[in-house]
This record gives C-alpha cells, structure tokens and sequence, in this order.
C-alpha cells in the first residue's frame, strides 16, 4: 500500500540543476522495484488480496495514462474513454464465449471460430479499440470544446447500448470467460502470472507513451492544445497529429481492455459506462493533467481510496465527491504537482 | 396500429419530460457556459424529496409542490457553493466539479433511502384510463403531457414577453454584452439555475410513479438530456422542445419497432449525425 506515498513524500528540491532528473529516475526505479516486490510480499504475508488489488490498479493506470494522451497532452476532453477499454474486453470475452461454446461467431457470413489464444485474441481487441478511436475520432474531432464532450459521451453511450442488448453475450448482467486467454506459456488466469504481465504492459505502455510526448509528434500535439491557430499558422494541421493521438490512445485503452477481462474473468457493459469515462477522467486530472507519472498516482489514489475508504464504509463516495469538488477548485495540477517537475516529463 | 399509437403516445409523454429536463439545462450550459452534470442529480433529488414528502403528509400535491422548492433550494446551494467559482473555468473542471456532486449525492441518497426502489402512488385521480382511439390509455400519462405542455407555454411567455425572458435571451446570445450593459448577472445567474433544478425537479417527480425511484436514476436521463440539448442547439429553449420530442418520439418507438442493438443506439447515432451536418444543433441561439 505504500506505492504511492514515496512519490509524494519526496520533496521538491528547489533551484537544483541536474539533481531532480536523478532523484526523479531514482524514485522511478524504487516505485518500480515496490510493484516487484508486492507479490513476495503477499506471498509472505499469504494474501493474495494485495496482488489482485494492485493489479487492477495498475490496468487502471494504463487507461488513465492513455486517456492522458488526448485530454492532457491533447487537450481533448474525450468523455467516452471507457468504450475502446470496454470493447478491447468485449472481443477477449466473445472470442473466449465461442471457444468454450464451441460454435463459431457467424458474422456477415464468414464462420470465425472462437480463440482463447492471446496472441491471436489480444491483438485483434487492440485493433478493434484502435479501428473504433480511427473511426469515431475521425467524426468527432470535427468538433470542439463541449460539443466534442457530447459527441465522445454520445458514442460512449452507443457501444454501452450495443453491449446492453446482446442478449447472447449476457445483455446488461454481462458476460463471465470461463477460460481467459494464454500468452503461450503464461496462464492469464493465474493471479501471479497476469500480475507479471501487467506491471511489463504498464511500464512498456509508460516508455512508449514517454517517447511520444518527447517526440516531434508529442510537440505538435501539445502545441495544439495551446494555440491551435498558431499552429496552423506555421503550416501544421492539427487534425490529423489529433486523430492520431486519438487512435494511439485507444489502442493503448484496448490493451487495458484486455487485462481487465483477464483479471476480472468477466465482462460487462459497467466496464464502458460514462460514469467510468467520468472515473478515469477523475484519476487523470486529481494525478496531474499532461503528466507522464500523474495519471499512475491518479489511479493508485482513486482505487485506493475506493477499497481504503471502501472497508471504512461503503459510502466513500461521499468522501469522494466532495474532494474531487475541492481538488478542483483549489489544487490546480494535481497530485504530480507535488512531485519534482524534472522527472514529470513533458512540459506542461 | 393502435401498439403504434400507444407507442407514438409514450413516446410524446417521454419527449416531454425530456423537456423539462432539457430546458433548465440548455438555458445554464447556454447562458452560463456551464456543464452542469449535476441536473440528472436534481431529477432523482426531487423524487426522492416528494417520495418523501407524500410519505409525511399523505399529499400528492402538497408533495410535488415541497419536492420541486426543495429541489430548487438545493439547486441554488449548489450554484452558491460550487457553480459561481466555476463559470471563469474551463468545461473540464465544470465536468469534474458536477461529476464530483453527482458521487456525492448519489451516496447520499443511498445512505438516507436505502438501495432498495421505492414507490410513488399515483394520485387517486389519474389512476384509471382514458379511451383513445379504441385503446385505454393511461390518465397519468396523459396528465403528465398536459403539465409538460403547459410549463412549455408557460415558459415560452416567460421567455419571449417578459423582462426576464429578454434577458434570457440576451444571456443565451451574447453573455458578454449583457454584462456590459449593467444587468445583475449573478441574479440572473443564480435565478436560471434554481428555476433549472426546479423543472428538472418537477421531472423527476412525474417519472416517479412510471419508474421507480431509486439512486442513480439521474444518470440515465442526463444523458439524453445532453442529446436533446445538443440537438436542439444549446441555449435555445424552442429547439430542446423540437429535439425532446424528436428523440422522446425516435427512442421509444425505436426500441420497439427495431432490433434491440439498433432501437437502443438511434438517438446517439441521429445526435452524430446531426452535429456532423450541423455542428451547433438544429436551432443554434448564439449568432
């Protein structure tokens, strides 16, 4: 439980030079070698609680960080989000459906057998969100500011209603994978094992990210988010960086998408409501907007706090509510405001 | 023929009552550049208030009349407490600040009535049903789209013959020349909202008895308020009624005549298209 107080307890060192990159790389490995260290110590505690815990966690973070991508960096409010996780986890699960039903998926005539094969079914969910983000950002990044909120929560909600009505799949009550996928060796089932693969897919998912935002295509797209006109005025069109980002981040949601259905062994529309959307956006912004460690803080603290505040009572959203009202009106830049600026990465 | 006209009435009735709720709604985001999130929160706030004040006094009317000022109240401690430091910040830390009250009063909601869905009695009245065209259609339904139909004349005097109407409109077409020209802004402000929560309060109370009332049945019906609002061009209270019968009308006529997956999508696919075609809706109110 401590994976989130050590970034927070180190001070910011003020006027130093070359000093907060190495605290920041510092602090970085010691987070990291924490999320290593949490399965021996559950192991030693005899708790797989602490695992599964961390585990979500974590896939909640690469959302969060993806989601970043287009509202921090991007300067998109995209308040649909959940719907490229929740339709990455869609494909895993009626992929799983067939294989164990043993029928195949009839779909506009081809016969396509079921797979619980990972690299067979994974890739195919992370190219369904990054199709999906290609096709709905193509239409709604034509849009700005608070029609762009609308047009994303619109789309939202109409995979929300298509995952609702497929009675095959569970309709509303939702869809439980009897078997979920195996990477080759690696039983995603298994507890430990998903753990593994999740903190690699989390930090693989921070490094791409990292290098997106320091390259000329992060440049651009945080141009964008300042002065578009400007922009457009020394001949890049922000458009089609926009649409790409939107597309990279959905496939990053998508690889979420597939280690929720995994750990979860089940699937269901909540997975892509707009109050998850509304979630995620929570943890993006209470973590530090157009951050590359913020959104990971978010995530830690909000589902901390959802399953700290959640033994206290299971009304902690009423501690919640008002906290992200006061965090708003009051703490501009989030938590990752309160670490060093060096190592936050980006500029903000 | 006469399922169609059942269905064609439901959905009239459903249209309307996304009425109430669109234009309280359209007239905040409109005027005040506000997203308020919190509106479906007022819907259930209301409900939950008359369900409660029916319990104490045995009064429908008595109810529905503390449950919509109560609402009102509470609309007004929100655009107090919360809204006022928002409308200079950006659409994000509005969604974020409403998303944070809708938590909030859900929990709250839960923690004072319980999980369980509660019940709202029909007036004794409007409890039988009136023959339409050889089918028994619900009175309340039909009481339901007569107090719409009439808070929709009542707010279009209001708003086209009245002072405050021309301020309104004002607001909803030009914010910052109105504040130029001296009008008490913070009044207006605080005005639209309470009267907002006080229709979207006044909703929630007729849905009562059709739905239950239960926490988080707001959340629903903000977004089709969002969608009716959308359409009908933000700030523009005669296009959120064009768009709230439009999509009352297409969603529930919808759902039964088409296959499930598509009744259910038709609206948000009908909203696409529209901002695709239209980007400011089908009666944009800023010039």
């Amino acid at each position: 439980m401590a994976e989130t107080s050590l970034p927070l307890e180190t001070t910011p060192a003020p006027g130093a030079g070359a000093g907060p990159r190495i605290n920041g790389l510092v602090v970085g490995l010691a987070c990291l070698a924490l999320l290593v260290s949490v399965p021996f110590i559950a192991g030693a505690l005899g708790d797989a609680f602490y695992v599964r815990v961390v585990t979500r966690i974590m896939i909640f973070a690469i959302m969060a960080i993806s989601l970043d991508l287009v509202l921090g960096f991007g300067g998109m409010v995209c308040f649909g989000h959940a719907m490229f996780v929740g339709a990455a986890a869609y494909v895993v699960g009626i992929a799983g459906f067939h294989a164990s039903s043993g029928d195949p998926l009839v779909l506009a005539g081809l016969q396509i057998p079921g797979s619980t094969n990972a690299f067979v079914v994974w890739p195919l969910a992370i190219a369904t969100s990054a199709l999906l983000a290609l096709v709905f950002g193509a239409i709604a990044l034509r849009t700005s500011g608070l029609y762009f909120i609308m047009i994303t929560l619109a789309f939202a909600q109409m995979l929300y209603f298509v995952a609702v009505s497929a009675q095959t799949y569970g309709g509303v009550d939702g869809l439980t994978l009897d078997t979920v996928p195996t990477l080759g060796p690696i039983d995603t089932g298994n507890r430990q094992q998903l753990y593994w693969v999740v903190l690699v897919a989390l930090v693989a998912v921070l490094l791409l990210c990292r290098r997106i935002v320091n390259s000329r295509f992060g440049l651009v797209l945080r141009a964008s988010r300042f002065n578009e006109t400007r922009l457009s005025a020394v001949g890049v069109a922000p458009y089609r960086y926009r649409l790409a980002a939107f597309v990279i981040a959905g496939a990053i949601a998508g690889v979420a998408g597939v280690l929720l259905a995994s750990s979860q062994a089940f699937v269901s529309p909540a997975d892509m409501s707009w109050l998850r959307s509304g979630e995620l956006i929570v943890m993006v912004v209470l973590g530090g907007m157009a951050t590359l460690y913020g959104p990971i803080i978010g995530a830690f603290f909000y589902l901390l706090a959802e399953f700290g505040l959640g033994h206290v009572t299971e009304h902690w959203q009423v501690v919640m509510g008002p906290l992200l009202v006061l965090v708003v009106l009051f703490g501009k830049g989030g938590l990752a405001g309160l670490v060093p600026a060096a190592w936050r990465g980006g500029a903000r | 023929m006469s399922l169609f006209l059942e269905q064609l009435l439901n959905g009239l009735q459903f249209g309307m009552m996304l009425f109430l709720m669109a234009s309280g709604l359209t007239l905040v985001v409109g005027i005040m550049n506000f997203i308020n999130l919190a509106h479906g929160t007022l819907y259930m706030a209301g409900a939950f208030l008359a369900v409660t004040f029916q319990l104490l006094t045995g009064n429908y009317l008595l109810a529905l009349g503390l449950g919509i000022a109560a609402t009102a109240l509470l609309g007004l401690l929100i655009e107090v407490l919360v809204a006022q430091p928002l409308y200079k910040r950006d659409h994000l830390d509005q969604v974020l600040c409403t998303f944070g009250i809708i938590l909030f009063l859900n929990e709250l909601a839960r923690m004072i009535w319980g999980s369980a869905p509660l019940r709202m009695d029909v007036p004794k009245v409007l409890d039988g049903s009136v023959d339409i065209a050889g089918i028994g259609y619900p009175s309340y339904r039909l009481a339901i789209i007569a107090v719409s139909a009439a808070v929709a004349i009542g707010l279009h005097l209001v708003i086209t013959r009245t002072r405050l109407g021309m301020l309104i409109r004002a607001g909803a077409a030009d914010r910052t020349m109105i504040v130029g020209l001296g009008v008490n802004i913070q009044l207006l402000y605080a005005l639209v909202f309470a009267a907002g929560a006080a229709l979207a309060a006044l909703a929630g109370i007729l849905a009562a008895p059709i739905f239950t009332v239960q926490t988080g049945m707001g959340d629903h019906i903000l977004i089709l308020t969002l969608v009716v609002i959308v359409i009908g061009g933000i700030g523009s209270v005669h296009g959120a009624l064009v768009a709230a019968l439009l999509v009352g009308v297409i969603d529930t006529v919808g759902r039964v005549t088409l296959p499930a997956g598509f009744g259910n999508v038709l609206i948000y696919l009908l909203m696409a298209m529209i901002l695709f075609w239209r980007p400011r809706g089908l009666f944009p109110a800023h010039g």
